[in-house]
């Protein structure tokens, strides 16, 4: 008997399109690895992000090394000394080049699982980050306050039988269309009374603008460091301000025993030398409220980063301009980078705010000594944001 | 084009059926190498996902843009058997790919391994792969990608902890309860046990919650173990176990023949292409080449390799067993043998002198020394990778009352302590289909004990 023959089938091209041709299996399981990885960066995303590296990326994405990951097996600890079987032109006792250290020992291992894994980047954007970390940080998505600002917009409302020829609704003319020709189906297909336009109306929204005020004492006691945590903290109280606001100013205001406005990209730059009266820069604080920022029109913020020096002798001014801006004002913190611990919020400036905080303003002061602590801060500011919203 | 390949197809097999080459029919398949090169990566046509195959299938990626490995064809044993062809081959290249293949598939018709694993198989492992991806896919759908993951980070973990002695057909390690209580029902299975040397534990592994039968009977087989044994799998988790158990099975005797199997092949491709009048003499000489491409002990521009290529050991073995001892016991070597008896027994010290072969140490900074060239250590260095399915002999020796699993090390047997780090995160992936604590116990580097440690999370 003869036995059964093989067969053989070519590839069958462009016509006879295969399931593999239409869908890579290898590719579906590296995204899935991928996704593992971001998942890996996203669980430990305040350290990730902590390096502050974020905030100067213009295009707003960061790139992180990560390692491929290594799904793991039992295996042999490795000796020092490796031993395995070659072929070739070699005597005993000859000395050769490189091996690699960890290569498979032998037979046609895939490669995959090898000690010397390739680094690669993953790309995440910046908006990402922040969905992922008002996850991660349980912080909660403000609504825009509906306070006494009023804004007039126009908002969308009902049809009419006339309007602009852009403000043609389709869907609704056709459904007149069809209404019609239903009771009398000898009609033509559109008649001029089938269209409908969708109207505008004007109303008063609860004001979706706001400005934020970065002070800064950038006096020759101003660390570094004290300059890092600083940035950190406003860089991401202003992505989470940005989820709740349409329109968002800032104003970066910098001082030592004088006060000026400066561009955010000179803002981390500016180093003064003298001492600190911070009552200056809520001078200019205000004066800018004054003349741009109609306490009618802006939620207000104002947030201030010093180490807590200050002289004695402006204790009163800078007091007294503190309570007259918490009055317009939807929050003011105070960010202390103090040189030590134990010395956190007890300095001179901690003093006015507590004071103005007791005294009913919408404040609060917040320790900033290690990247940590950042974390602990921007929950902290948040929440209270939440309280002050639901109450 | 694909009609000379056809025709060369019909002729080769006459002249391979002629000189006594016996297998099932093969379906020749010509796809496209990006499929070729997942087939390679997951070891299957189909196979469940896992994102383990995305890592090896991204190195895989790496490598081919590099340049540094090729594929030529892919083969499953079966009835009928299953071979992928590269379509971007020349034909030539794919002449010598198909007497290739015709070699694998007279080998897994034949060899001893090879039979045994299709027998508990069924002859179609390429479908039996694929439904368990089916049933997986559908898994996921039920039960979520997170829960299925878990469950295939632990069984892929220990996919090659299989005993393949005792084959893939096993009852539970508590059938002997189920034994005993129908003992005093079942006549015959009565006078079965009153037959000497049938006592109550001969033929069941004993039961693993069994304090006095525990130390004896260590079980080998972790991934049956975790599926029978768990306290609270569901039974979908064991399922899964089982499909994986299932594939390494298959695997296992491709793993434990490469060198005789690859080393078969490429013989056969040689001596059918030697004795094929019908393929005009340039196409055999490119085909020619492409053998001495594929079975060559190195890199043409180096001197030496730190490795053996297993398809040029095993081609030249076969030549040398075939010169010396004639085609009719080559036959039976290739009934009978694996790499293990393969290497033992037919690996002479001439011939390993005639291939240069060597053993070396690689120091920590990578210098490389050349140790010797004793036939004994020669072959046990090349056998060392390949023992226990390529993996440290881990058992599982017993479950505590509150369920804590205790794996045991075998250090004596590999000669040294597992790796720690990565012991640590095998018991993690095993401990969360476990659901109990998981202790493994190993040496460390200086031979002391240490106690892997992963409790329940």
């Amino acid at each position: 008997m003869n036995p059964t023959p093989s067969t053989f089938s070519a590839y069958g091209g462009e016509t006879g399109r295969q399931w593999y041709d239409l869908f890579s299996r290898g590719a579906r399981d590296w995204l899935r690895h991928n996704d593992k990885i971001r998942e890996a960066v996203k669980a430990k995303l305040p350290e990730v992000i902590s390096n502050a590296e974020v905030m100067g990326s213009g295009d707003r994405t960061v790139q992180i090394p990560v390692r491929i990951m290594e799904h793991f097996r039992f295996r042999l600890r490795q000796n020092a000394k490796q031993q395995g079987a070659g072929q070739g032109d070699a005597k005993p006792g000859d000395k050769m080049g490189q091996k690699k250290r960890g290569q498979s020992e032998g037979g046609k291992e895939a490669g995959g699982e090898g000690d010397g894994g390739y680094e690669f980047a993953v790309e995440l954007k910046v908006d990402d980050i922040i969905d992922w970390l008002w996850e991660e940080l349980k912080l909660p998505n403000l609504e825009a306050k509906s306070g006494g600002v009023k804004d007039d917009e126009y908002v969308r409302e009902g049809w009419d039988r006339r309007g602009a020829r852009s403000r043609l609704d389709r869907r609704r003319s056709m459904k007149e269309a069809i209404k019609r020709r239903a009771v009398n189906s000898k009609g033509p297909a559109f008649i001029d009374e089938d269209l409908r336009f969708r109207q505008l109306a004007r109303r008063q929204q609860p004001a979706t603008q706001a400005v934020v005020f970065f002070a800064m004492d950038v006096s020759s006691s101003m660390q570094v460091r004290d300059r890092q945590l600083a940035k950190t903290f406003f860089f991401w109280v202003m992505q989470g301000l940005r989820r709740q606001y349409q329109q968002i100013d800032t104003v970066f205001v910098a001082h030592t025993v004088k006060a000026w406005e400066f561009e955010e990209s000179e803002f981390f730059q500016v180093r003064g030398s003298g001492g600190t009266v911070a009552s200056t820069a809520f001078d200019v604080v205000s004066q800018a409220i004054q003349d741009r920022y109609d306490p009618s029109q802006y939620n207000i913020y104002l947030f201030y980063a010093s180490d807590g020096e200050n002289f004695r002798d402006d204790h009163d001014k800078a007091e007294g301009l503190l309570r007259s801006l918490g009055a317009q004002s939807s929050f003011m913190g105070y960010i202390e980078t103090p040189s030590s611990e134990d010395r956190a919020l007890t300095t001179e400036t901690a003093k006015i705010f507590s004071a103005v905080t007791e005294s009913g303003a919408p404040s609060d002061s917040y320790a900033l000594t290690s990247n940590d602590s950042i974390w602990k801060a921007i929950r902290g500011f948040f929440q209270e944001q939440l309280a002050g919203e639901a109450a | 084009m694909t009609s000379t390949l056809e025709d060369r197809l019909v002729k080769l097999e006459v002249l391979g059926r002629d000189q006594g080459l016996d297998y099932y029919p093969v379906t020749f398949e010509e796809v496209p190498d990006s499929f070729m090169m997942e087939i390679a990566v997951y070891g299957l046509p189909v196979r469940m996902p896992h994102w383990s195959f995305g890592v090896r299938y991204i190195y895989q990626l790496i490598q081919h843009r590099m340049g540094h490995s090729r594929l030529f064809e892919v083969v499953f044993p079966g009835n009928p058997g299953q071979a992928y062809l590269a379509k971007n081959n020349s034909v030539q290249e794919n002449t010598l790919v198909t007497a290739h293949v015709l070699g694998h598939a007279d080998f897994s018709k034949n060899n001893e391994l090879f039979r045994r694993s299709q027998k508990q198989l069924g002859y179609k492992i390429v479908e039996l792969a694929a439904s368990h991806a089916r049933r997986i896919a559908m898994a996921i759908e039920e039960h979520g990608e997170a829960k299925v993951e878990r469950v295939l980070d632990a069984a892929l973990a220990l996919e090659s902890h299989i005993d393949v002695f005792k084959g893939v057909r096993r009852g539970s390690p508590n059938a002997s309860d189920d034994a005993k209580s129908a003992t005093s029902k079942d006549p015959f299975k009565a006078r079965f046990q009153d037959l000497p040397g049938e006592g109550d534990d001969a033929g069941n592994p004993g039961s693993m919650n069994d304090e006095s039968s525990a130390t004896a009977a260590a079980e080998r087989d972790l991934l049956w173990f975790l599926a029978q044994s768990a306290p609270e799998m569901e039974p979908w988790e064991r399922d899964i176990f089982l499909a994986v158990r299932e594939e390494s099975f298959y695997f296992y005797p491709v793993f434990a023949c490469q060198i005789m199997n690859e080393g078969w092949a490429s013989y056969w491709h040689a001596r059918l292409l030697r004795e094929a009048d019908f393929i005009p003499q340039s196409d055999y000489l490119d085909a020619i080449k492409t053998h001495s491409d594929v079975v060559r002990p190195h890199a043409a521009d180096k001197q030496a390799s730190l490795n053996v290529n297993p398809y040029h050991l095993g081609f030249s073995m076969w030549e040398k067993i075939i010169e010396e001892q004639g085609l009719e016991k080559a036959f039976e070597i290739r009934a009978q043998d694996d790499d293990f008896s393969f290497i033992r027994n037919y690996l002479t010290e001439d011939l390993a002198e005639e291939l240069k072969l060597f053993r070396y140490e690689a120091d920590k900074d990578g210098t490389v020394t050349i140790l010797d060239t004793d036939i004994n250590e020669l072959r046990d260095q090349i056998l060392a990778p390949k023992y226990h399915f390529g993996s440290p002999t881990v058992l599982a020796q017993h479950v505590d009352t509150d369920g804590t699993l205790h794996l045991v090390h075998e250090h004596e047997t590999d000669g040294r302590g597992l790796d720690l780090g990565r012991s640590e995160k095998v018991l993690e992936y095993v401990q969360r289909v476990w659901r109990r604590p998981v202790k493994l116990e190993t040496v460390d580097a200086t031979g002391t004990p240490r106690t892997v440690d992963c409790p329940a999370s």
